[in-house]
């Protein structure tokens, strides 16, 4: 009944068999950690060493290390933070929404965007705490029970919004990713020679025994997670973008908000996904599992997304001009021709121009312009986080206050902590947990490999490599 | 055993009491308070109990933590015997007296348990009823300066009193030559008695009076004295280079005159017209309605003009500007005869006798010049002083004392007071710290803090004032009089002396004279007993032949700092100059057209080249506003002392610009400046000047005024389906409903004068943090009221934000405090997510220090950016050692132990001063009554010297800001940002000028 699509081009190349699929991927969990691997754990390394002395730093000194002032009082703290929380987007979209949707090019890159989104948080939620002038009191913006008297939060604050809407995130993905490994974890444990592997990877496992029941379940979770994580996608940056858009300043109040964050927050989710995959697929040479078609396809969010930021771009011009408020006017008319234009204008051409270019498939298939592409956009998301928080605040209403900002080294240090925080965690992911998830590109193999399947040959072919793994036969 | 030999532990033991049989098994039973608790009745068998043991292990736990945590030994000693008026909590005021180098003002001291901690005018005084100066608020850390001598010094080593007494008294016998007496103006008359019997017994003495910012010609122009100017009773001002605001004569005197007639509302809508000619941009003439730069060359050329007009004595030639306003102000001047007013800052006799000439054709004597009433707030001769100078080097004196003067410092001829003072035998110095003078002389005897010592004050012929102590000294200081009075043999204290001498003022029994006069710190009914010797020099009104130089450098005073004499005060040293904001050293104000014409933009370096070869380096701030030609400098900086590090390492010092001529001190000279390349950051706590076509600040004129007061100030209207309609009128708020009071502030632009009282004021009552030039260059400066100074700008197209950030090059000028402004619908309020910052039931938006996080989203979204963040720990912490009053232990007496330090990560701002609303309230309970309106009065608005602050509650329809509000409705009140309906409690009234 193996139907193979004429235009469709197939999700996994090279005609790989179900136990290929487990051998390529288990492969770099398996094997001794390559020179590569270490080489890139150590740059991440001294990336979270800087993370760590930097937050040393502002935590004993204060945050005036950061090059803060009066007029400007949140700026790279606040824009790494959501540039982080925009991030991570993309894996819950990838599993969540295109888990509902059906779209099954999603399972081999699903894994890893997840991971992404995950790791990407950890990094997002370090800002608000380091931000705080007392961050020893941070947990005072949960609603605790507490002994100040009926002391509460003040649930009017977008800032207690923001914590509500971060840690559900972060507890919704982090549940999902995780029972997504879990039958993958059991593969590993099922192969795993040594002893602390075996041991250890049996406790990640849960004792998953792959019986019928177990997988039903599983599909059932997965669906009811995808369903709860869907919802976030919206909701994490729309929340976040309530930050600026209930203020008063101008820049920041913004009806416009919500939407134009949730699609930056997936244009540059997608961006970093692809950045992290085109090295992952090289290194560990999973280019028939990620393939040019996944790459075109996920260019293809990336034009919409980018198209969608750039419309909003305008719309905020045409509103400033329209709603006659000269404040709201100067805003934008400041942040394009003012002391801080090289930003805004980095900002146009990176997350607006260059991304048109994927209207070229040539472009959108091609490796090396996609990954320049990628980082790029990152790029460009960076500096709209900034030209919103900086651009807005340094010039608001009294020309008295205005002021400008620079950073230090601390603001630096802490930003580039915190990718070499990102990537330590996504070193030892990719090392330690399987990058791709072996279980549903199984599920796809037989759908869209490219390969006629031949029940009897390759079936059998496949399951008697199965039954010669001993701990397979427990079952 | 009974052959044994026995030794007891003590004669309990060999006593065997039953005391000691019950407690000998119990050696220490402090560490075991348990077994002695559980005696009797208990049931064990001398085991520890389960409970105890956790008794046991609880308070192990807390000893051995204890022990672990360092904390400094406190010692809180009782009073024996309470002295009658310390209230522990409860603050004394003492009426006393702050003078300094011209700067009068009576106050009140606040003290509490003992220590001043706050100076407040003193509304008993008619010459300075209402506001101080910001030096005089300031004055009161002087008291706790860390760097003050502590002891007598013999050629730079501490020595006893008695030794040094001793040795002056037997150095004085035996003097040869002149003995002299140098100091800067005093107006204490039993200061100036004994000084003239101390000199009395001497075959040659002299009392050589000389100002660091001489008025010397001023004073040889008009018989020796200030001339008695009342400002409120001018309705043209015309004023030649004097900045009687803020540095010239007696300024808060000045300023609550000038005032009086510049407050006007509907019912009277006259204010007097203030024409300025003058090189800086003073304070002075950022109020002025009409403005003209001119080089100092031409300031002559203006008084013969003017003269030659007013006295029909010859036409004059003199191109100033386009003449339109020359011409105006002379048109001003004879059209109010008996109305106008003529001053010159001018240190040329010749032009002053010119403006005193004008002065008595305009009839101003009798009017706008009290004849019967001087100023002694300057005496000093120039003449006198270059003469002592030439006789030192002469090696004609033979001892030489130093009172509140430092001319090796602040004297154009400083280097010949150095070279002079090494032929002088016996140099004393009264210094409070060793200053570049005292560090020359043989001794060093310290004089008291003002507020440690008793004095007498007559700023102006009839009226009287007392200083008082305050504290006891807090160093082995001694007050100059008394040392005086020692060395003269004389066994009274000055306590006695003054009193003696005021017996010739005394009316009726002369305890209670003493005690009234005490108490009130001023005694006005006319008697006078300062002495000053008349000057009966005529003064030719031929003036000096200046001839205009290529680039004209002026000396001027800053209003913070002076001549710099209290340059070692971290209050004054971040008070922004109210005209460049600058903060933390001096600079090179530069024109506009100059910094064009040289491509010099501000911060870089500039060498500063005077006639005389000498050379120093300092950053160029373009100063709109500065005639072209010239440049203006600071004085007071530039100082390396020991004993003043605040101080140390800021600016250069500009003294060198300073000449003399013809006996005279001039404060021009013709400099040449070269760019070095360098660069170096000037701290201003402002960076954009122009108003951006905001309606931020709202000014007009008095035409429009007269015409239809309705008309001047403009009100945002937003547009609905109904039509436009007033902001607040469209809210999705509930509003807050006020049942006791709701305060309210009321700031009245027309009566600002931007001289920053109200921000030292602030500083001083809140305990705000001093955060020095880094962190003011990070625009981290702390202060909670500060004032917004805006240019106007260039003449640009409408929208054309490029052009209109450019200042003009004359630019008017309109100063605005801008504080909390305590929104009823405040966007801080909102945000924040602790709720650290909410509303109180009295209208005031709080801050809760405990509660705050740090988050400072609230400062983010506050539109009037009033909030300020502890970026660091300020207190306590060695990075901030200038921040005196936070950072050692003397300073810390001066912080008002009524409101909290910050600590580091904590947002705050202005309280509207809720502690002494608090207080108020509190003493109104207890006596079972309402507050009365002008019982709480915010530090700002109290020390508002001329009255623009009104602070009340709005609830009270008879209190002051009620009618002020009721009668200013829709006519001059207006609130900042009123479209963004946050509806502030704080109201300004619209600025109007009053243009030729």
């Amino acid at each position: 009944m193996q139907h193979v699509s004429p235009i469709r081009e197939p999700l996994v190349t090279g005609g790989k068999t179900y136990h290929d699929i487990t051998n390529d991927v288990c492969r770099q969990v398996e094997a001794k950690p390559n020179a590569r691997w270490a080489a890139a754990l150590a740059v991440s390394l001294v990336g979270l060493a800087i993370f760590i002395y930097s937050c040393y730093r502002t935590l004993w000194y204060g945050i005036g290390e950061w090059g803060l002032n009066k007029t400007v009082g949140w700026a790279w703290d606040i824009t790494n933070f959501v540039w982080w929380v925009g991030i991570g987007h993309a894996g819950t979209l990838i599993s969540a929404i295109l888990l509902l949707f059906r779209q099954k090019w999603r399972t081999s890159i699903n894994r890893a965007a997840e991971a992404m989104t995950i790791f990407a948080v950890i990094c997002a939620a370090m800002f608000p705490v380091l931000h705080m002038g007392r961050p020893w009191l941070a947990y005072w913006v949960l609603p605790l029970p507490n002994t100040f008297g009926s002391l509460w939060v003040n649930f009017n604050s977008p800032l207690l919004w923001d914590v509500f809407a971060i840690s559900t995130y972060f507890s919704v993905s982090l549940v999902f990713w995780y029972i997504g490994l879990i039958p993958d974890f059991a593969t590993i444990r099922d192969r795993a020679t040594g002893p602390i592997a075996r041991r250890a990877y049996s406790v990640l496992s849960f004792g998953w025994t792959g019986s019928a029941k177990a997988w039903s379940r599983y599909e059932t979770v997965s669906l009811i997670l995808a369903g709860l994580a869907t919802p976030l996608v919206l909701s994490v940056h729309t929340i976040v973008s309530f930050d600026f858009a209930t203020s008063v300043i101008p820049g920041w109040h913004t009806t416009i908000f919500p939407p134009y964050f949730v699609a930056g927050a997936i244009f540059s989710g997608f961006a970093m996904v692809l950045t992290l995959m085109i090295i992952t697929r090289k290194t560990f040479h999973l280019e028939h599992y990620i393939t040019l078609e996944h790459v075109e396809s996920m260019n293809k969010v990336i034009i919409l997304t980018g198209s969608i930021v750039g419309i909003a771009y305008t719309t905020e011009f045409f509103i400033a001009w329209y709603s006659g408020v000269e404040y709201e006017q100067y805003a934008f008319i400041n942040r394009a021709f003012g002391p801080y234009w090289w930003a805004y204008w980095s900002m146009m051409t990176c997350n607006v121009i260059t991304p048109q270019l994927f209207w070229f498939r040539k472009i959108r298939r091609s490796l090396t312009a996609t990954f320049i592409i990628s980082i790029f956009v990152n790029i460009g998301m960076w500096f709209e986080r900034f030209v919103i928080i900086v651009t807005s605040l340094h010039r608001d209403y009294l020309p008295s206050s205005w002021a400008m900002f620079s950073p230090t080294m601390i603001d630096i240090g802490v930003y580039v902590g915190t990718i070499g925080l990102f990537f330590t965690l996504f070193f030892l992911f990719a090392k330690f947990f399987p990058v791709v998830n072996m279980a549903e590109v199984k599920a796809i193999l037989k759908s869209s490999s490219g390969v006629k399947h031949h029940p009897h040959k390759t079936m059998h072919g496949t399951e008697k490599e199965l039954n010669t793994n001993p701990h397979h036969s427990n079952e | 055993m009974q052959d044994r030999i026995k030794y007891w532990k003590g004669i309990e033991e060999l006593n065997n009491t039953p005391e000691f049989a019950k407690h000998a098994h119990n050696e220490f039973p402090e560490f075991l308070p348990l077994d002695e608790a559980k005696g009797e009745g208990s049931t064990s068998n001398g085991k520890t109990q389960r409970r105890d043991f956790l008794k046991l292990l609880g308070f192990s736990m807390a000893a051995v933590s204890l022990a672990s945590c360092e904390a400094p030994v406190r010692k809180a000693i009782p009073y024996l015997n309470k002295p009658v008026d310390v209230e522990p909590g409860v603050a004394n005021w003492y009426a006393s007296t702050y003078y300094l180098n011209g700067d009068y003002n009576s106050i009140l001291v606040k003290t509490r348990e003992g220590r001043p901690i706050k100076i407040e005018p003193n509304p008993s005084s008619s010459v300075t009823p209402y506001g101080t100066s910001s030096r005089a608020q300031a004055s009161v850390l002087g008291v706790y300066d860390n760097n003050r001598l502590r002891f007598p010094l013999i050629k730079g080593k501490e020595a006893k009193w008695e030794e040094v007494d001793k040795q002056i008294a037997s150095r004085l016998a035996s003097v040869n030559g002149k003995v002299a007496i140098v100091s800067s103006t005093i107006i204490s008359p039993s200061t100036k008695q004994l000084i003239d019997e101390f000199g009395a017994r001497f075959g040659n003495f002299e009392h050589v009076v000389y100002d660091a910012n001489s008025a010397s010609a001023l004073l040889a122009a008009n018989g020796g004295v200030f001339p008695g100017y009342d400002f409120s009773k001018a309705n043209v001002i015309v004023s030649i280079g004097a900045d009687f605001l803020g540095t010239w004569g007696a300024p808060v005197p000045f300023a609550k005159q000038y005032i009086q007639n510049r407050k006007i509302d509907a019912d009277n809508p006259e204010m007097s017209r203030h024409y300025q000619f003058e090189t800086i941009l003073s304070m002075t003439g950022g109020n002025a309605d009409v403005r003209v730069p001119i080089k100092p060359s031409e300031e002559a050329a203006v008084v013969t003009a003017i003269y030659n007009a007013i006295t029909g004595g010859g036409s004059t030639s003199a191109k100033i500007g386009d003449g339109k306003a020359l011409a105006a102000a002379i048109r001003d001047l004879q059209a109010n005869r008996g109305k106008a007013l003529v001053v010159s800052g001018s240190n040329d006799p010749a032009v002053q006798a010119m403006v005193a000439s004008i002065n008595r054709a305009l009839g101003a004597e009798g009017t706008t010049i009290d004849s019967a009433s001087p100023y002694f707030v300057k005496q000093g001769n120039d003449a006198q002083m270059i003469r002592l100078i030439n006789e030192m080097n002469a090696g004609s004196v033979g001892a030489i004392f130093f009172y509140n003067s430092n001319p090796a410092y602040d004297h154009p001829l400083a280097e010949k007071v150095i070279a002079g003072l090494k032929k002088v035998a016996l140099k004393v110095s009264f210094a409070e710290r060793v200053d570049e003078t005292a560090v020359l002389a043989d001794f060093v005897t310290p004089d008291n803090h003002y507020l440690e010592s008793w004095n007498d004050f007559e700023p102006k012929r009839g009226f009287l004032s007392i200083s008082q102590p305050v504290i006891s000294p807090i160093f082995t200081t001694r007050q100059m009089q008394d040392s005086l009075l020692k060395w003269s043999g004389n066994s009274t204290n000055f306590y006695e002396y003054i009193r003696n001498n005021w017996r010739k003022v005394a009316t009726g029994d002369f305890n209670k004279f003493w005690e009234k006069a005490v108490h009130d710190g001023v005694l006005e009914n006319g008697s006078s007993m300062l002495k000053v010797a008349p000057s009966t020099v005529a003064v030719s009104t031929t003036v000096r032949n200046i001839k205009p130089a290529g680039i004209e450098a002026v000396l001027y005073e800053k209003v913070g700092i002076g001549s710099g004499s209290e340059a070692n005060n971290p209050w004054l040293q971040e008070l922004p100059d109210p005209i460049s904001k600058a903060t933390w050293g001096n600079y090179v104000a530069m024109p506009i057209a100059m910094a064009k014409e040289m491509e010099v933009v501000q911060g870089d370096v500039l060498a500063v080249t005077l006639p005389t070869g000498q050379t120093f380096e300092l950053p160029a701030l373009i100063q709109p506003g500065q005639a072209n030609g010239t440049v203006a400098i600071a004085m007071g900086y530039g100082r390396s002392l020991e004993a003043g590090p605040v101080a140390n390492g800021l600016g250069a010092n500009a003294f060198q610009i300073a000449n003399v001529i013809d006996n005279t001190v001039a404060y021009s000279s013709p400099v040449s400046l070269k760019k070095t390349g360098a660069t170096s950051p000037i701290a201003q706590t402002q960076t954009h000047h122009t108003i951006m076509d905001r309606l931020v600040v709202q000014e007009n004129t008095l035409t429009n005024y007269k015409a239809n007061p309705k008309e001047v100030t403009e009100y945002i209207r937003i547009a609905t389906h109904e039509g436009p309609a007033k902001p607040a009128a469209i809210s999705l708020w509930d509003d807050y409903e006020y049942k006791n009071h709701h305060w309210g502030m009321v700031i009245d632009l027309n009566s600002c004068i931007g001289c920053g009282s109200c921000t030292i004021s602030c500083n001083v009552e809140n305990n705000i943090p001093v955060v020095g030039k880094a962190e003011v260059l990070n625009r981290r400066e702390m202060h909670w009221m500060r004032i917004d100074r805006y240019y106007s700008a260039v003449e640009h197209e409408e929208k054309d934000y490029a052009t209109m950030e450019n200042p003009a090059e004359n630019p008017s000028v309109i100063f605005q405090p801008m504080l909390c402004q305590h929104c009823n619908h405040a966007p801080c309020e909102t945000v924040c997510p602790v709720a650290a910052t909410m509303h109180s039931s009295e209208g005031i938006n709080q801050m809760v220090y405990n509660r705050c996080v740090g988050t400072r989203y609230c400062a983010n979204n506050c539109p009037y950016k009033v909030r300020r963040f502890n970026w660091f720990a300020y207190a306590n912490n060695e990075k901030f050692n200038f921040n005196e009053p936070m950072n050692n232990d003397l300073g810390k007496m001066v912080l008002n132990p009524d409101v909290t330090v910050r600590g580091r990560g904590v947002m705050e701002k202005c309280s509207f001063c809720v502690q002494r609303v608090q207080l108020g309230k509190l003493e109104a309970k207890r006596e079972n009554r309402r507050p009365k309106d002008g019982e709480i009065v915010t530090a700002c608005a109290q020390s508002c010297p001329t009255e623009a602050i009104i602070f009340g509650d709005m609830k009270d329809p008879e209190s002051r800001i009620s009618r002020v509000l009721a009668r200013q409705k829709g006519e001059r009140a207006f609130h900042v940002l009123e479209e963004l309906n946050v509806q502030p409690n704080v109201t300004y009234l619209t600025k109007i000028r009053n243009l030729a």
